[in-house]
């Protein structure tokens, strides 16, 4: 009975329901987008693994490490794996195509990651050819590459010019795996380098150590760094995760604008359902007192108010999630410089249900209290 | 006759509550579209504020940021023996090869470590940035580990104030000086001797060679020529440009993001406009058929109505760019993707922005307020009159 008066109460004002109902879909959807947008922010910190300590030269990652520091490190107790990375900053074709490109020592590197997975067959020919080079699904699809094609990069922060041959496709383990990465041989570089620019050679950008066990990871990452105290080149060692949020940091005033602009998001919202609800509630005030003629209690006006309220809310903000995916596809596309990975998230989607369910509550409440407390007389006196 | 202005005002005022709830609506919206476009504006202040038109930076050809670039000392020799270059008042060249690099510093705020540019440059590189001036402190002494440090840095990071110093490259750095450099990218700059920081970071070669030119017009000639310099592989850009390039990115991202929010935004705020203002019209469907036989005309109706639309337009816009303009005050730093390195600005208000606010939120009004008054002024007056 009341669920029919509900339902029968959203469709009376048809148009009302459906401006409602749309502003709400469309300002859930902003809301997801930016937790979205937040999500891809914190890509990297969540794609990382306890496992792995980061070493880079403590004054800053613009300076690089020795490579001698390689067997040095590989001896520290509790370490079990070491590798190294060198960032290539290079532009494929023209500046717009931005991804990232490691030179890496690849054997270690990629039993490191094993959240890449690649067909073995193609990792073999990988580590056996020099210029061979292995890119994530994603990057391989946007550029319409196909194995075998030889990809040419030139480098912004070497003197080098390199031709790549594609070798390798990586896929993720997860959907929140990064899979734009472009990897290559580190050995490629140096032999360029040593022909180009000798002073670069013979140095990495960073230290990928796996360790043991995730619980000595401070005292491994102490060790290591006191190994090289006082010598031309300091290293830091943190964890993965810290690594990445040190990036996260750098940027965090944008990131708390974002965050504080998907609170107002959501002021917007209860300001568009709660000016439905107290037009509507007004309107109806003399109906209300005739209900409670009919012997209705005030509980059960506040169930009519509220459940239409919700209801609407429900249904404005579950059209909105659904719009999210496509959405995040369009903002994928336009951002991809700067998000590789950007998709919505299962606890954006419950966050998303729960706002806008916590919205159609308050939105009520000024209304139902309103419509309980009005006295039979008053109610049935008032012209809408 | 036209229904005068009052009309309008007044019901607005009858129905607070709805009025109110529909303008702080637009409020958020256009708060959102002016801090956006204050922050980009901002961001573009300062970066464009940054260097000076007569002045030349050479940089090695395929680097686009200071950082990457590379000069060894023979084409810096080449570069500053250019006929081009001015002379200051005691006839020296205004010519300085710079190393620019990154320093991890911890910030004042969240200890955080960030990476803050620093860059060696000799004594004339002061004269050929009249931007800048000493604030507290003196310039450093050549040849000494002394530093001088921007405001924002001295203000921002732990252990930069003046008299304090800073370890790095094996050594320690003291500062003797604050560079006032205003709103400019400068401002989050620490300089040193240029010899002294090359030694100190084991870098044989400078990072770029600043010049100022004797005559602005002279760039393309010597654009030509270093271009095409065998000896050479530079490019050369003005410095102006130089810097307007580097906030590139991040403006770009600012931009499509803050209007790719603020359109979503702006369809809620319309849609709630076209709420109420469709309440207004039925609510008011007697009192409309009454005007009507008294004579006014759709026309008349359609405007009273557009009019209380645009009133809420503006009120939310007044509103929205009120909350805004107190962004004003808040500094704000971040990471330039680009440089990697941190720069702080401000929000900045311009007349273009309060009237581009304005114009935004009238615009909400009015589409949220179209079709509504359309169906106000399309009423048959008998039909109207009975509907109570």
């Amino acid at each position: 009975m009341v669920f029919k008066i509900i339902y029968r109460n959203i469709l009376r004002h048809r148009l009302r329901t459906i401006l409602t109902i749309t502003g709400m879909a469309v300002a859930i959807l902003s809301f997801g987008l930016l937790r979205t947008v937040v999500d891809a922010w914190y890509a990297g910190v969540e794609g990382s693994s306890a496992y792995r300590l980061v070493t880079r030269n403590a004054v800053s990652l613009i300076f690089r490490l020795p490579l001698a520091y390689l067997s040095k490190i590989r001896a520290v107790p509790g370490v079990s794996a070491v590798s190294y990375s060198t960032w290539f900053g290079g532009i494929y074709i023209d500046e717009k195509n931005f991804f990232p490109q490691f030179a890496v020592e690849a054997r270690h590197y990629l039993d490191l990651y094993p959240e890449f997975i690649i067909p073995e067959e193609q990792k073999l020919v990988f580590l056996k050819e020099r210029q061979a080079a292995i890119a994530g699904r994603q990057l391989v699809e946007k550029y319409g590459w196909r194995l075998g094609d030889i990809i040419p990069i030139k480098s912004t922060h070497y003197p080098a010019n390199l031709e790549f041959v594609l070798r390798g496709i990586y896929t993720g383990v997860e959907k929140s795996t990064d899979e734009g990465r472009f990897f290559f041989h580190w050995d490629y570089l140096n032999e360029t380098l040593e022909k180009n620019a000798p002073a670069l050679a013979n140095q990495v950008g960073v230290y990928i150590i796996q360790v043991d066990d995730p619980n000595q990871a401070a005292v491994v990452a102490a060790q290591v760094d006191e190994l090289f105290k006082n010598s031309l080149a300091e290293t830091l060692t943190e964890t993965e995760k810290a690594f990445h949020l040190g990036f996260v940091a750098m940027t965090e005033a944008i990131l708390m604008s974002i965050q504080v602009v998907s609170f107002l998001v959501i002021g917007v919202i209860l300001v568009v359902l709660a000016n439905t609800m107290a037009m509507t509630a007004r309107e109806r005030l003399n109906e209300y007192a005739t209900l409670k003629t009919l012997g209705f209690q005030p509980w059960h006006l506040v169930g009519l108010i509220g459940g239409e309220s919700i209801a609407i809310a429900l249904a404005g903000g579950m059209i909105g999630l659904v719009l999210s995916f496509p959405a995040a596809q369009i903002f994928r596309s336009a951002l991809s410089q700067y998000f590789r990975i950007f998709h919505v998230s299962s606890v954006t989607l419950i966050v998303g249900l729960l706002t806008s369910l916590g919205v159609g509550v308050v939105s009520a409440i000024f209304p139902a209290w309103q419509a309980a407390r009005v006295s039979i007389a008053e109610g049935l006196r008032r012209i809408g | 006759m036209k229904i005068p202005l009052s009309y309008s005002f007044r019901n607005l005022w009858t129905r607070r509550l709805t009025t109110v709830l529909t303008a702080s609506g637009m409020s958020l919206v256009v708060f959102v579209f002016a801090a956006v476009l204050m922050l980009a504006e901002g961001l573009r202040q300062t970066l464009v504020a940054t260097g000076s038109y007569d002045n030349a930076l050479v940089l090695r050809s395929s680097a686009d940021t200071e950082i990457q670039s590379i000069i060894d000392r023979d084409q810096a020799a080449i570069i500053e023996s250019q006929p081009e270059i001015a002379l200051n008042p005691q006839g020296q060249p205004l010519v300085s090869p710079e190393v620019v690099v990154l320093i991890n510093l911890p910030k004042r705020t969240t200890g955080q470590r960030t990476n803050v540019t620093i860059r060696g440059v000799r004594p004339i590189s002061l004269e050929m940035r009249p931007e800048i001036k000493m604030g507290a402190g003196r310039f450093f002494r050549p040849g000494s580990t002394e530093i001088v440090v921007g405001e924002n840095v001295a203000r921002r990071f732990v252990g930069s104030g003046l008299g304090q110093s800073l370890h790095f490259g094996m050594r320690t750095w003291t500062i003797v000086g604050i560079l006032a450099a205003g709103n400019t990218g400068f401002s989050s700059e620490i300089w040193g001797d240029v010899d002294q920081l090359m030694q100190a970071f084991r870098r044989p070669v400078y990072s770029d060679v600043v010049l100022k030119l004797r005559n602005p017009g002279d760039f393309t000639e010597l654009r030509q020529r270093l271009e095409s310099d065998p000896r050479l592989t530079v490019q050369v850009k003005r410095e102006v440009m130089f810097y307007e390039e580097q906030s590139e990115r991040l403006a770009e991202f600012i931009r499509i993001l803050g209007m790719v929010l603020t359109s979503i935004f702006s369809v809620g705020a319309v849609l709630s406009a076209m709420i109420t203002m469709y309440a207004a019209v039925a609510a008011r469907t007697v009192e409309i058929g009454t005007l009507r036989a008294l004579g006014f005309s759709r026309g008349n109706i359609l405007t009273a109505i557009l009019i209380e639309s645009l009133l809420i337009g503006l009120i939310g816009g007044l509103g929205g760019l009120g909350a805004a303009s107190f962004l004003q005050f808040i500094n704000i730093s971040t990471t330039n993707w680009q440089t990697f390195s941190e720069i702080a600005f401000n929000f900045a208000l311009s007349q273009g922005i309060i009237f581009k606010s304005l114009v935004f939120a009238l615009g909400m009004g009015l589409i949220g307020g179209l079709l509504p008054a359309l169906r106000a002024a399309r009423m048959n007056i008998v039909n109207a009159l009975r509907a109570a």
